[in-house]
């Protein structure tokens, strides 16, 4: 880790060029709120004239120097009124703000540049870093979790660093991507995965990031046109403000425990089950020990956090240092994420302001050593009577399911028996390293002959080079073979990923008609290159296994899209607002002929407490109802050239032999020449609202989305293809739903302030359609494959229900209420249970999602709390339809296993996955975050500020579901990493 | 001061026209795949084309064992014999499997419906293989050999091999035939994309292969003269013996062709093929060198043709505890699926103790009986395929693959295909021979002539069809011929999914059409009582 200290601290060392030193005259004083009369932190204050400036403290303390008494300082704070105030022979100076309209003046950023909060025409949410998430956030996007109404955010798993599954008011696609464009300070992020990197978002340093804005309906995302069907989440990164340098230093320790076991056997039930029932060979297999093998593979995990940042003007020119480093245990043993962070702002302005620039720079280093997460499910599985270690085996003195041949003496791990849990994560190393830079050069600039009209040039990159080795000793289990011991496998692979957007923007007050009118028009250009190196797989001496040299040394799977977009927005006396826009893009996925595709979208807003008649109700601050519709396209998450008809050459291990020679084999591919743009249309009506009591706000939406053109793979006509099924555009999808969002300020003054917001989310899936000759015998493609059994799935898309709903036989159960053993109702009543009998049950997928937050502040202290609850998700409990059942815990005549509760229940002595009784309703109420912050104030009568905070994550979970954690995007409950519970205390340091 | 000027009028205008060049860049091309031209640009790609061929009989895919060339299906469980052989073999009273896996038990119950999974992958399968042939056709006209710069002995080596790609397509049309009866049909002439391919009648399809196996039979390769592994003319007599014997079957009472079946096997027995030694040697992962029996194998390589179906699955689903994984050549102890049922050790007597050295089967501490079907330590298993050579020594490569090749045609199936169809009243047949060719392989079996037989019936050679074939994928096509596939006159436990077992509906003796082929495709009409 001494690189990343290295080059991290070195902003650090570039700063102290623009260190000012010198102190004269001064002046301090205390900012408040008008109403309230709490401090305000952060208020801007900059002496008029010139580059000098400071921030307010925590508790609304400044002081700015060098002032004299013709100065004036400038106050201004987001959602406030700026306010002048000559500083004349005073050297204290204490002044409240009022509110600026509250937030309806903010600028709120749409895609190409920023529209006041009041005159928006689309579904937009914007969370600033004053309501984020708050301890041991390890990516950005759980900063928001359950911050927005028709957004979920589900962390896919308790590893450092995991990514979460973000769905923006519900999936749109089958095949393609369901994942929303993350665009990060105008540059969209690629959604290639990055090998080595536990999820791309682990490289972004959530505590550099300002807000995030969530585009939601078409009239928002139209304007990015093909790859916004799923939503669009900008995400703004601080920036270098104006003043003197001011330091902020965060540290965090953490630890994280195993909130939730999964419940399995103890070792003398095992033993009493295995007597009572075994074969005499499989009672003698039974070991004396007491392992908790879950208690052996997982632990406390400790971890840290630490950001520093520096931010100010030199020379006029605002910029902001910062650096991080993350070092974060996981729960499972020896899994480890590192990362180093750093990050470069800096924004001049030119020609007299004409010339905007922005430069941001970041860097990322992961190092990662991930444990062998198998050992999850086997620590499920694995015999609890028999001991970790077992000083006569072969296998590095773990204990292991072997035979020995009586002859040779030869010794072979028996291959459908679980491995040793605690060596499968002991004798495996997987090491890997991630560098990851983004950044863009931003250029704006105002004619000097025309300032209404300014030129935007945005130029970004990101890049990242990944790569890693997996290294298994000769001696292990896990990869014993009769050829060849151990492994020695190593993977590189680098992501190119470039942006190029211009536009230029015209934007004009008619006074006269009462009018303003913005005109957009650019273009865009991105490039997403993937080079992947092959490398042939290595025993632990050394030896090439057979056949896996690879035929290339690499391949560079790449795509581009090129786009041209327009908008307009009129607005009409502050009361009536029309937007329009329009983009077409071009797809390198699609042929020349069907490349194109066209993304308009319409929007009107209409003020409503503006009108005369509405201006009695003075308790109505703002009333406005949005209208809009827009259609939308993708193309990601789909193969790259699935147009062209191409030949591929076969793997080393899939060659043929002729003769005395092996050949490898060209197959041609299947493929759909007029393949093209999955589009969907949105209709939403909105209403925002917000009223002067407790400075209630909030919305309510609702929507329609249908997607066409579905880009699926379906089942061709036999003999037209090189395939069964080809990925083609057929299908239709409909998410209808409704979202409610409220925040209230019930209390604020000096002493407390006492912030709640609240949100809900309903939505509604349906596929309508999923052939392109309807034919009503076609019961849908099967997916949700589980594990057990060969090819078993238990979900299926199907025309008239949710995506992924589950598809399975109904349990009869007798009449003390236990299923009975492969006894299912036989729907179709023809006497014969089959396929005919299964029905369509449920569906992974919530219909409604809550989300609260509330934040107290009172005196020095703070508190804050998160709730998330999702209802109506569907669960299918794989671990006890796999391991809950006879023939797991008595195995075969070689080995055995250890067992789950839920065959007391049961009595299954053979597993009957396709039984809807492993399916349970997984609502579920999580207590995501709760906190308290205490504000120390200044410390030894210097500027420094600290705070200390204290957090607690995941703290409960509410449900019936029986199973590990009921959040499972997948509905599928297997293997799951399990989300910790994790404690936090925190430092904060201003200076 | 014009510096400036520059700066502040022209940036934006020249970099507004940057913006408008670069379209082209949207031709994005793979970079290791290969378009036909290239693909087809010299001998050695036409190599890999005619790999291809081959090899969709023996391998799932193009990127090892977890890769396949179908869809919705499990990838291991999508290679051809894997596919056929539970068709074949999970129907009959020669395997019962333990699995709840989707598709598997319906087969043996007797209860299968259009969605069956393994139905579609088989007939998915097959049609694969011919559209990789009819694509191979495509590619290799004289024009697109001339226009590539193909000549003189290159050139004749590919003649042969369209020669060939016409008999591979032959067989899965063939396959398609007696599985299904009335498939799509498709040839050279189709072209790729998104059209309807029509219908084909089972009648008409029979005449078709017959029509080709005829065009192409003068142009193959003389008999025992081809590489190994490719086919030969001794291959189109033997596909024409097998399709002819079943005639009757197929083209309805009254149409059947014992006479030419009898001729064609005939073809075969004089091609100068002779029984390997010993019958367990057909079995093993040497098969593949002097073997003077097997007229046409699958092959298979634990190194280099790596798949979890072909002979890998036959021993591993018929391989688990207590058997000696280590003594089958997996020492992974298999996967605990397929046994027998009673009936067919039963067929040799005592089949402990029996002289046939064809009742390779595990018996330890075995009850015959199968009381619970889901209970692999229930019932006889079987140890015919084992992935280990003449001496014992297993194959290099990933310990769970196999490189036992399987025998597709073999001269015992003629042996057996003449004296049946002698049997049922071939003109010119000669029983006396026949029964030389029967005996032949009881000598085999009994290393002696104490097996040897003086007469025998149909009876006789459904009977030794059992003994000789099983697990080789013949004995649902065989009991369908005899009569004895879904009536109650013959019985096996299980069938019909009651333990007793019971006659079942005549429409089973032709499977349905994937459901999902009659969704895709509007042309086609679904089979009798499905």
């Amino acid at each position: 880790m001494k690189k990343i200290y290295n080059w991290s601290w070195l902003p650090l060392l570039l700063l102290l060029v623009g260190w000012q030193t010198d102190v004269q005259a001064q002046v301090n004083g205390k900012v408040t709120d008008a109403i309230s009369g709490a401090p305000i932190p952060g208020v801007s204050i900059q002496v008029k004239g010139t580059s000098r400036g400071t921030q307010t403290d925590a508790n609304g303390l400044f002081t700015i120097a060098e002032t004299n008494a013709s100065s004036v300082l400038v106050f201004t704070f987001m959602g406030k009124q700026r306010q002048e105030v000559s500083v004349g022979n005073r050297s204290t100076i204490n002044i409240s703000l009022s509110d600026d309209n509250h937030e309806l003046q903010e600028a709120v950023v749409i895609g190409y540049g920023t529209q006041k909060k009041k005159e928006l025409t689309g579904s937009i949410t914007t969370v600033t870093a004053k309501d984020f998430q708050q301890g041991n956030i390890q990516t950005p996007e759980q900063l928001i979790a359950g911050k927005v109404a028709g957004v979920s955010i589900s962390s896919n798993s308790g590893q450092p660093g995991v990514g979460s599954t973000i769905r923006i008011r519900g999936g749109s696609s089958l095949n393609a991507s369901n994942d929303p464009l993350i665009v990060v300070d105008g540059v969209p992020l690629s959604g290639s995965s990055l090998n080595g990197a536990p999820s791309p978002m682990s490289l972004i340093n959530p505590s550099d990031i300002e807000s995030f804005t969530v585009l939601k309906d078409a009239s928002a995302t139209a304007i990015y046109g093909s790859r916004a069907s799923n939503g669009v989440i900008l995400i703004t990164t601080k920036k270098g403000t104006s003043g003197r340098a001011r330091f902020q230093f965060t540290s965090q320790v953490s630890a994280a425990t195993l909130a939730k076991k999964i419940a399995v056997m103890s070792a003398d039930e095992v033993r009493a089950h295995v007597k009572a029932n075994g074969t005499p060979t499989q009672i003698s297999l039974l070991g004396d020990a007491n392992t908790n093998w879950q208690d052996e593979i997982y632990q406390t995990a400790i971890g840290n956090d630490n950001n520093l940042s520096v931010s100010g003007a030199f020379h006029n020119i605002p910029y902001r240092l910062s650096a991080g480093y993350l070092h974060q245990n996981g729960v499972l043993i020896t899994d480890k994420l590192q990362r180093g962070s750093a990050g470069i702002n800096i924004s001049p302005q030119l020609f007299n302001k004409h010339l905007k620039i922005d430069v941001n720079v970041k860097g990322a280093l992961t190092q990662a050593h991930y444990a062998n997460a198998g050992a999850i499910i086997n620590a499920v599985q694995f015999d609890p009577t028999q001991p970790v270690y077992d000083p006569e085996s072969p296998f590095g003195g773990y204990f292991e399911w072997y035979s020995r041949d009586g002859q040779t003496g030869q010794v072979s791990p028996n291959s459908i028996a679980p491995r040793n849990p605690v060596a499968l994560i002991r004798m495996q190393d997987n090491d890997n390293t991630v560098k990851r830079s983004f950044g863009n050069l931003q250029l704006d600039y105002k004619f000097h002959f025309l300032p209404d009209l300014r030129a935007n040039l945005n130029l970004g990159y990101d890049l990242s080079r990944g790569h890693g080795n997996i290294n298994v000793p000769e001696n292990a289990a896990q990869n014993y073979g009769e050829q060849y011991r151990g492994v020695q496998n190593k993977f590189r692979q680098e992501v190119d990923n470039r942006v190029m957007e211009f536009y230029l923007a015209y934007n004009k007050e008619l006074p006269q008609i009462k009018s303003t009118v913005n005109v957009t028009g650019g273009y865009g250009y991105y490039d997403n290159a993937t080079t992947n190196f092959n490398f042939a797989t290595l025993a632990a001496n050394g030896d090439t296994v057979d056949g896996t040299k690879p035929v290339f040394p690499f391949d560079i799977p790449r795509n581009t899209l090129i786009s041209y977009y327009g908008r307009l927005i009129y607005s009409f006396n502050e009361k009536y607002t029309v937007a329009a826009s329009i983009r077409t893009d071009g797809s390198s996925r699609f042929s020349p002929e069907n490349r194109w595709g066209v993304f308009p979208s319409a929007a009107f807003t209409w003020r409503i407490n503006r009108e005369a008649f509405m201006q009695s109700a003075r308790e109505i601050e703002d009333l406005k109802l949005r209208v809009s519709y827009g259609v939308t396209g993708n193309q990601d998450g789909i193969a790259n050239y699935s147009y062209m008809p191409v030949y591929s050459i076969s793997s080393a291990k899939s060659q043929y032999q002729i003769g005395d020679r092996f050949y490898y084999m060209a197959s041609p591919a299947a493929y759909d020449s007029e393949i093209k743009w999955e589009e969907t249309a949105t209709y939403n009506v909105g209403l925002d609202y917000a009223l002067k009591t407790w400075r209630l706000r909030g919305s309510v939406d609702a929507y329609i989305k249908k997607t066409r053109n579905l880009l699926n793979t379906v089942p061709i006509p036999a003999g037209s293809n090189f395939s069964n099924q080809i990925l083609t555009n057929v299908g239709n999808i409909e998410n209808k739903g409704l979202e409610f969002s409220i925040a209230a300020t019930p209390v604020s003054s000096e002493k407390l302030n006492w912030d709640i917001g609240f949100n809900l989310t309903y939505n509604e899936n349906k596929i309508t359609n999923l052939t392109a000759v309807n034919n009503p015998s076609f019961v849908g493609n099967q997916t949700g494959g589980i594990t057990g059994g060969t090819g078993q799935t238990v979900q299926i898309h199907s025309v008239n229900h949710p995506v992924s709903s589950f598809f399975i036989y109904r349990q009869v159960y007798g009449k003390d209420g236990r299923p009975l053993e492969g006894v299912y109702e036989d729907l179709n009543k023809d006497g014969v249970i089959n396929q005919q009998d299964q029905y369509w049950y449920k569906s992974p997928a919530p219909s409604v999602m809550l989300g609260f937050s509330t934040q107290v502040a009172w005196g020095k202290w703070y508190f804050s709390t998160v709730l998330r609850a999702n209802l109506g998700n569907y669960v299918y409990n794989n671990v006890n339809s796999n391991f809950g059942i006879n023939s797991n815990t008595l195995a075969s005549n070689a080995f055995i296993n250890g067992g789950i509760p839920d065959y007391y229940r049961t009595g299954f002595s053979a597993p009957q996955y396709q039984s809807d009784y492993y399916i349970s309703n997984a609502s579920f109420l999580r207590m995501d975050n709760v906190g308290v912050t205490y504000n120390v104030g200044r410390l030894f009568k210097s500027e420094a500020g600290l705070r200390v905070s204290a957090n607690c994550q995941n703290v409960f979970v509410y449900t019936k579901y029986r199973g590990l954690d009921p959040e499972l995007s997948s509905g599928i409950d297997y293997n799951l990493y399990p989300r910790a519970r994790t404690f936090v205390l925190g430092l904060h340091l201003d200076l | 001061m014009n510096k400036k000027r520059t700066i502040k009028y022209g940036l934006p205008v020249m970099l507004a026209l940057v913006c408008f060049a670069c379209t082209k860049d949207l031709d994005r091309k793979p970079t290791n795949s290969l378009i036909a031209d290239v693909a087809y640009k010299d001998m050695e790609g036409y190599q890999k084309a005619v790999a291809k061929m081959y090899g969709s009989f023996g391998l799932t895919g193009n990127a090892g064992n977890g890769s396949s060339d179908l869809a919705g299906i499990d990838p291991g469980a999508s290679d051809f014999l894997r596919l056929y052989w539970n068709v074949q073999e999970l129907t009959t009273d020669e395997a019962i499997c333990v699995w709840a896996d989707p598709g598997v038990p319906d087969f043996h119950e007797m209860d299968w419906s259009s969605n069956n999974i393994i139905l579609m992958g088989l007939y998915n399968r097959c049609i694969f293989q011919i559209t990789i042939c009819n694509e191979f056709l495509r590619e290799s006209t004289e024009e697109k050999l001339a226009a590539r710069g193909i000549t003189a002995g290159d050139a004749e080596k590919i003649r042969n091999y369209r020669v060939e790609a016409r008999f591979l397509r032959a067989f899965q049309y063939w396959v398609l035939m007696d599985v299904y009866g009335n498939p799509p049909f498709v040839t050279e002439e189709t072209p790729v994309g998104k059209n309807i391919p029509p219908q084909i009648k089972r009648v008409d399809l029979f005449r078709y292969v017959e029509q080709e196996l005829n065009a192409i039979e003068p142009l193959m390769a003389k008999a025992r003269q081809n590489e190994y592994g490719r086919a030969d003319e001794a291959a189109v007599w033997a596909l024409k013996a097998r399709m002819f014997l079943n005639a009757g079957v197929y083209l309805g009472a009254g149409n059947e062709r014992y006479t030419d079946a009898m001729l064609n096997a005939r073809k075969v027995i004089d091609a100068g093929y002779s029984l390997m030694p010993a019958y367990q040697h057909l079995f093993l992962t040497d098969n593949d060198r002097n073997n003077p029996e097997v007229i046409m194998p699958i092959n298979y390589d634990a190194v280099s043709t790596e798949n979890a179906g072909g002979t890998s699955f036959i021993i591993n689903a018929g391989l688990g505890s207590p058997m000696n994984g280590r003594a089958m050549g997996m020492p992974g102890n298999g996967w605990g699926g397929n046994r027998v049922t009673k009936n067919l050790p039963l067929l040799f007597g005592d089949y402990v103790n029996t002289a046939d050295s064809r009742s390779i089967f595990y018996t330890e501490n075995t009850n015959p009986e199968i009381d619970n079907p889901r209970d692999f330590a229930q019932g006889i298993k079987v140890m015919k395929f084992k992935n280990i050579d003449q001496q014992g020594q297993m194959p290099v490569g990933n310990p769970n693959f196999s490189s036992v090749d399987f025998p597709l045609f073999r001269l015992a199936e003629m042996y057996l295909i003449y004296a049946e169809a002698v049997k049922r009243g071939a003109t010119g047949g000669d029983e006396a021979l026949a029964l030389t060719y029967l005996n032949r392989l009881r000598e085999r079996a009994y290393g002696n002539s104490a097996g040897n037989i003086a007469s025998f019936n149909l009876a006789y050679i459904i009977d030794e069809r059992g003994r000789e074939f099983y697990w080789e994928a013949f004995r649902r096509t065989d009991l369908i011929r005899f009569g004895l596939f879904t009536t109650n006159t013959y019985l096996w436990p299980w069938k019909g999914g009651v333990k007793e077992g019971r006659g079942v509906e005549a429409y089973r003796n032709l499977f349905p059409l994937p459901a999902s082929d009659i969704v895709a495709n509007p042309g086609l009409v679904q089979n009798e009582g499905y």
